[in-house]
């Protein structure tokens, strides 16, 4: 970590870039949270561990409006984000000095609470240093200790590599975490039948309170005017009347990202209800990938999205309807 | 007023493209071909222009079945639009389907202007399929039953 902060302060100090973008400590060593920093003194407060899972590359959108670079880090999965705002015009590669950073795996501490680790004070082994094996955790009912995959976040479950898509230069090691089929949870629900389905998702769904932090962290969700928002203030749109505004809002937000989200897994990441919103994006991405060819978005910066392109022999609608 | 002895009705909203499917149901009308008048059609410049949410809005309001109609692939009056419809309506359904909304209430029919028969017996067949499903329980906004 103390690596970064080093080269940040030369970029800096040398005037290739105005400003920092990281993570700093937030009030438990658990929670760092995306900042600015603007001085070699400010970039104290640094942090980079394994609960920096907060992907940086929204930021750049205001960033790119600023005068001078940006000096931002992005980890492998990021640097997908980032490709893909940049083939929308959301960003400027110009405006930005990408240092790829190195990522084993970030962490949830709700996957370490939900283990019953109650009363954290502090964690260590999270650390880009430590082994990644074991995290040991000070709670206030003295000491335990949780393996550091049982805490890990579910997208790094089916991590995308370590290769960063878009960089100037690379720093501290990656690990690949994944262990899992990135389209097993959506074959599961799938396999249901509707009856099951509907419940499976009445129930998730009902819990979402319409906070709108998902649609605020995703990178792909960049509109200035959304259709959530309400037409006469200037506010976003009120909690969720009904039942079916709740599933009207998670099946538009994820059709408004299907083809650029990169599966970032922020959604998930950031709900306060614990909602698996990424299952709504992994199946527009499953669908994509079995009706229109294999696609990742943010792999490039030139090619066109699969919605904004077609073949004259596109399946029809009803194939839906006939695979039963 | 009781309702409980009148068989069910369904409310199907089919959107039509005012090139080939609107003139298709207008031929259907004129060569007094018989469809059910529980199909609302709404005219839209090109099938394109039908946002996922009007399909989702129109369930919220109360409809049973939505039915998109187009002129067919390679006849789209813009050239393209129906090609970029029909990937979007492919998916939205696929998604219907994975959060358990039965298969059947949407559909997607392409209609050209001389096929007043095909937009008859289309129809026929759809408000048979909405009747036989029932009423739409799952996508329902409660506040726009009367």
């Amino acid at each position: 970590m103390q690596e970064l902060v080093n080269r940040a302060k030369e970029l800096l100090a040398d005037g290739t870039v105005s400003r920092v973008l990281g993570w700093k400590a937030g009030d438990m060593s658990y929670n760092p949270e995306p900042a600015y920093f603007n001085s070699a003194e400010e970039l104290e407060n640094f942090v980079y561990d394994g609960f920096c899972g907060a992907n940086l590359s929204k930021y750049m959108i205001e960033a790119s409006k600023l005068e001078g670079k940006t000096l931002v880090f992005l980890k492998p999965c990021d640097t997908y984000s980032f490709n893909q705002l940049i083939k929308e015009h959301r960003v400027d590669r110009e405006k930005a000095y990408i240092i790829g950073v190195g990522c084993k795996g970030k962490l949830s501490v709700e996957n370490i609470k939900a283990q019953g680790i109650k009363g954290i004070e502090s964690i260590e082994g999270a650390g880009m240093n430590d082994g990644c094996d074991t995290l040991t955790i000070k709670t206030l009912y003295g000491d335990k200790t949780c393996s550091y995959n049982d805490a890990m976040l579910e997208r790094c479950h089916v991590c995308k590599g370590k290769e960063h898509q878009i960089s100037d230069e690379v720093m501290l090691e990656s690990r690949d975490t994944k262990d899992a089929e990135r389209f097993a949870q959506v074959e599961a629900i799938e396999a249901m039948t509707p009856e099951e389905k509907f419940a499976f998702f009445q129930k998730e769904l009902s819990k979402c309170i319409r906070c709108n932090a998902c649609r605020n962290v995703c990178p792909a969700c960049s509109c200035r005017k959304c259709v959530f928002d309400s037409t006469k203030y200037d506010t976003a749109q009120k909690a969720n009347v009904t039942s079916f505004e709740e599933k009207m809002f998670h099946i538009i937000r994820a059709f408004h990202v299907a083809g650029r989200c990169t599966d970032c897994g922020e959604c998930s990441r950031v709900c306060p209800q614990g909602i698996p919103l990424h299952l709504f994006n992994r199946k527009f991405i499953k669908d994509i990938d079995t009706f229109y060819g294999e696609f990742q978005a943010g792999e490039d910066t030139e090619s066109r999205g699969p919605l904004t392109n077609f073949t004259f022999d596109d399946v029809e609608p009803s194939i839906v309807g006939e695979r039963g | 007023m009781s309702i409980e002895n009148e068989t069910f009705r369904p409310k199907i909203v089919a959107f039509c493209c005012n090139w080939c499917s609107y003139a298709g149901a207008d031929l259907a009308g004129s060569s007094r071909l018989v469809y059910p008048a529980d199909v609302k059609i709404i005219r839209v410049p090109c099938s394109c222009r039908v946002n996922p949410m009007f399909i989702l809005r129109a369930f919220e309001k109360g409809a049973d079945g939505v039915i998109m109609c187009g002129c067919h692939p390679g006849d789209c009056h813009y050239s393209t639009g129906n090609y970029y419809a029909r990937r979007r309506m492919t998916l939205l359904f696929s998604m219907l389907d994975f959060i358990g909304v039965e298969n059947g209430r949407t559909r997607v029919e392409w209609v050209s202007a001389a096929e007043g028969v095909k937009f008859s017996t289309t129809m026929n067949e759809f408000v048979e399929k909405i009747t036989s499903l029932g009423p739409n329980v799952r996508l329902e906004d409660l506040r726009c039953r009367n």
